[in-house]
């Protein structure tokens, strides 16, 4: 849960800083939700079904933007490709943010379409997602505290977590305090991100 | 300094309400990206100016018949003015839909001298506009077109704007406020011929007279606006101090710009004569199987063949301001138009002018059969040196870019390569357009984070600005149905119909302290906003999940039955259980609503109402509509 959100997040910081920010195979991304996290949205380019052509499609998208959200297709990701576009984003230095649902409504919700091949460089879980704001008929959705745990290879090999708001009442991503809200459903949807730019960038949230 | 090629520039002012069918005599004005960028003679004597808003221009002129602008149709209007200027030489080229030239030698001579000449393309220009334009002749003293004759296309374009009782015509176009002070007819001339010949529909400045008739005009006549400011912001007004200060010294002080806008001040060419005729092999055509006979498939083709032209152009470190645009046909006919630009012509900006002349060939008749060849002619180019990147490299890498995007665009089709554009509107779907990539970004509705961009085209979506026309009065959108009416809002029950409560049901309305626009609510009779505020929009934060096509929504009370939305807006029971597009069953955490939303009551639009709910720790923005409950968007 929240992965969309919090790929947008991430993608946020380098947006900020002048990088293109690419989203292939996700056919539902909120283009205010975008703009509110922080991407800018002169610099989305969005793909939003590239159908067979996927892995061509980001790996020449690849040449020239430096975070890209993926929608991974139905039928999976061949290992070949996966292995060539991970080296690719190592070696321009751009992350992939791999979405585990690029549409979470449905039967299919929280299952993972196709897998990806390979563990992921960083495995970061939204958790615990509580909603201020809204109550019994009253309100309406405010803020959401949820819990990231950042889980991987090598250097974060260890599972660490950071309360954050995503957004917060004031729609900035922030860290939270501990202690507000409570957890409930701990029911984990994952996003799993490349590279070791990656790592820095959930340092950047979590901070 | 060398004096430019004689040229004859043909200005119609006001080309945009021509083109859109706008008589004189009615007051209308075209309007793009909520400004005034062209009007009637009509509209101009209640006071409507280029630049005005609309609102304001609609102040000052209550009937004014607003028109959204569409390049696409003035160049389309266009090609018979250039068709009738072809009948006196080949080789016209174009500037823009409203302002075309060309070079006077040869036909000069044939038509016995610049002033029958002038004086001939003048009626036969007039002659064609006249007969788009409906009662011209009904309006006394309205002028259809301008001709100007000077050394230089700059000095020929401003000729063409002088009146001959020396007073100035405002620019068209939008580019240009005011196009200065214009010289009197023969003042200050120690020669024998005056420096300047003008009658009702043309001007000739004499040979080598050009510096004399710009020096008293101002500055802001430039086609730099940021220069020209400057230089009025240093004490050089007219275009005559300008030329007056040494070449050299303006070089060094504002690079490449200031040095041509020192040449143009100083009556010669834009660029120095090192424009040479370019060896043939920077040509680049396509040819096209099967035949296009639409405009879109043209312009498809035509965009890869720009992007081409211009990687060649840029290995060579060279720019084109000048290019022609060649099309076969089926048929054999051969069709071709010139394209020039001020500045140098880039992908994007050579595929634009492709499209239009495509756009103006293929739907004016101008062809019989579809085109089997498009062919594009470096015609003029220079050494392309005019670029500062920005410092931080920020421009640096825009192409590679736009080579990337544009290989995806191969692959995938032209549509399926999308940026999104915010803009206005009342749920999180209509928000965003989605525009393919190489299109003009401009928002399907103004909204409150519209960045409106500078030629903005209407999207055709909705007709003009039509969707805040009625909503002026800014009642919130629940409480817009006429009372009385019977209709219900979202389920069948037409008991309750009057709504009167429905303004305290605006979710914003009972959170004051929610950081959107949307929370205000203006009195009836406030003065217009200048973007529309959408009220029953939601309040952020936005869902990151917006549902394209939505789905199918399950709703249980704690009865186990469907819970419904009266007319009056409210509730039968609170929702209890929730599954999703055929899911299981989950509980309730939390709901607010329902937010009545109905727009264009007027016109058979769409009656809902909105709830956000929390189940199963996911929020969701449900909708009733239509008798069943929808999933629209997912706080994912």
């Amino acid at each position: 849960m929240a992965s969309t959100s919090l790929a947008l997040a991430l993608a946020a910081g380098p947006s900020r800083a002048g990088s293109w920010v690419a989203a292939v195979g996700v056919p539902c991304l909120g283009g205010r939700a975008a703009a509110e996290l922080g991407v800018d949205l002169d610099r989305l380019v969005l793909v939003p079904e590239a159908g067979e052509q996927w892995a061509v499609v980001v790996a020449a998208l690849l040449e020239v933007v430096d975070v890209a959200v993926l929608g991974l297709p139905s039928r999976g990701v061949r290992a070949a490709d996966a292995r060539r576009l991970t080296a690719r984003a190592r070696e321009r230095g751009a992350v992939l943010l791999l979405l585990p649902d690029p549409v979470p409504v449905g039967r299919g919700a929280g299952s993972l379409p196709g897998a990806w091949p390979e563990s992921p460089e960083l495995r970061l879980g939204a958790e615990a997602a509580v909603w201020e704001g809204l109550g019994q008929g009253d309100g309406h959705l405010r803020a959401r505290a949820v819990t990231l745990t950042a889980l991987g290879r090598r250097g974060a090999s260890r599972p660490r977590s950071v309360e954050v708001w995503l957004p917060g009442p004031d729609g900035r991503v922030a860290a939270r305090t501990a202690g507000q809200g409570s957890r409930r459903t701990p029911r984990g949807a994952e996003s799993g991100a490349e590279s070791g730019a990656a790592r820095r960038l959930a340092d950047a949230v979590g901070t | 300094m060398t004096a430019g090629v004689r040229t004859l520039v043909v200005w119609c002012p006001d080309w945009p309400v021509v083109a859109a069918g706008c008589a004189p005599g009615v007051p209308a004005a075209v309007v793009s990206a909520n400004r005034v960028v062209a009007a009637t003679a009509a509209a101009r004597a209640e006071g409507v100016r280029t630049g005005l808003r609309r609102r304001e221009a609609q102040g000052r002129c209550p009937e004014l018949l607003v028109v959204a602008a569409d390049p696409g149709r003035d160049a389309r209007a266009f090609e018979p003015v250039v068709a009738a200027m072809e009948a006196f030489t080949p080789g016209v080229e174009i500037a823009r839909p409203g302002l075309a030239g060309f070079a006077t030698r040869g036909p000069s001579r044939y038509f016995g001298g610049d002033e029958r000449l002038a004086h001939r393309v003048a009626g036969a220009v007039q002659a064609v506009v006249e007969r788009l334009t409906p009662g011209a002749e009904a309006t006394a003293g309205w002028v259809g077109c301008r001709v100007g004759i000077a050394d230089g296309r700059f000095a020929a374009g401003l000729a063409a704007r002088t009146r001959p009782e020396g007073g100035s015509l405002p620019v068209g176009g939008g580019d240009r406020a005011e196009a200065g002070e214009a010289g009197e007819p023969g003042a200050g001339t120690a020669r024998n011929a005056p420096a300047v010949v003008a009658e009702a529909g043309w001007t000739v400045v004499g040979q080598g007279r050009s510096r004399e008739f710009l020096a008293p005009l101002s500055v802001t006549a430039l086609p730099d606006p940021a220069l020209a400011d400057l230089l009025v912001r240093l004490g050089i007004p007219t275009l005559g101090d300008l030329a007056a200060l040494p070449a050299q010294a303006v070089l060094g002080r504002f690079g490449v710009v200031g040095d041509r806008a020192h040449r143009l001040a100083g009556g010669s060419d834009e660029r120095p004569l090192t424009a040479r005729v370019p060896p043939a092999d920077l040509t680049v055509s396509i040819e096209l199987d099967p035949p296009a006979d639409r405009v879109d498939v043209a312009a498809f083709a035509a965009r890869s063949l720009a992007a081409e032209l211009h990687e060649r152009l840029t290995a060579r470190g060279l720019a084109c301001t000048r290019v022609a645009v060649e099309a076969e046909t089926e048929h054999g006919e051969h069709l071709c138009r010139l394209w020039r630009h001020e500045g140098a012509l880039g992908p994007a900006a050579i595929a634009e002018r492709v499209r239009w002349q495509l756009d103006g060939w293929l739907s004016q008749g101008g062809t019989t059969a579809g085109l089997i060849l498009i062919r594009l002619v470096p015609d003029e180019v220079g050494p392309a040196g005019g670029r500062q990147l920005g410092f931080w490299g920020g421009a640096a890498d825009h192409e590679g870019v736009a080579r990337a995007f544009a290989r995806v665009q191969g692959i995938l089709g032209p549509e399926a390569v999308v940026t999104a554009v915010l803009g206005g509107g009342r749920d999180p779907l209509e928000e965003v357009r989605f525009v393919p990539w190489g299109e003009p970004r401009s928002p399907a509705r103004p909204g409150p984070a519209a960045g409106v961009e500078g030629m903005a085209v209407p999207t055709g979506h909705d007709g003009p600005m039509c969707s805040d026309a009625p909503m002026c009065n800014d009642a919130p959108a629940g409480s817009d149905a006429p009372a009385g009416s019977d209709a219900p809002v979202v389920d069948g029950g037409p008991e309750e119909a009057a709504l009167a409560g429905s303004v305290a049901r605006h979710p914003a309305a009972r959170h004051p302290a929610a950081r959107h626009p949307a929370t205000r609510h203006p009195a009836a009779r406030c003065p217009p906003p200048e973007v529309p505020p959408w009220p029953g929009r939601l309040p952020g934060p936005a869902p990151a999940t917006v549902l394209a096509g939505r789905r199918p929504a399950g709703v249980r009370d704690a009865t186990g039955t469907e819970p419904t939305v009266s007319g009056r807006g409210v509730l039968s029971a609170p929702p209890a259980e929730l599954s999703v597009d055929g899911g299981g069953w989950s509980g309730v955490e939390a709901w607010a609503g329902p937010w009545p939303l109905e727009e264009r009551w007027w016109e058979g639009g769409r009656r809902r109402a909105r709830l956000q709910v929390v189940a199963g720790g996911i929020a969701y923005l449900l909708a009733r509509e239509e008798g069943r409950w929808w999933v629209e968007a997912v706080y994912d």
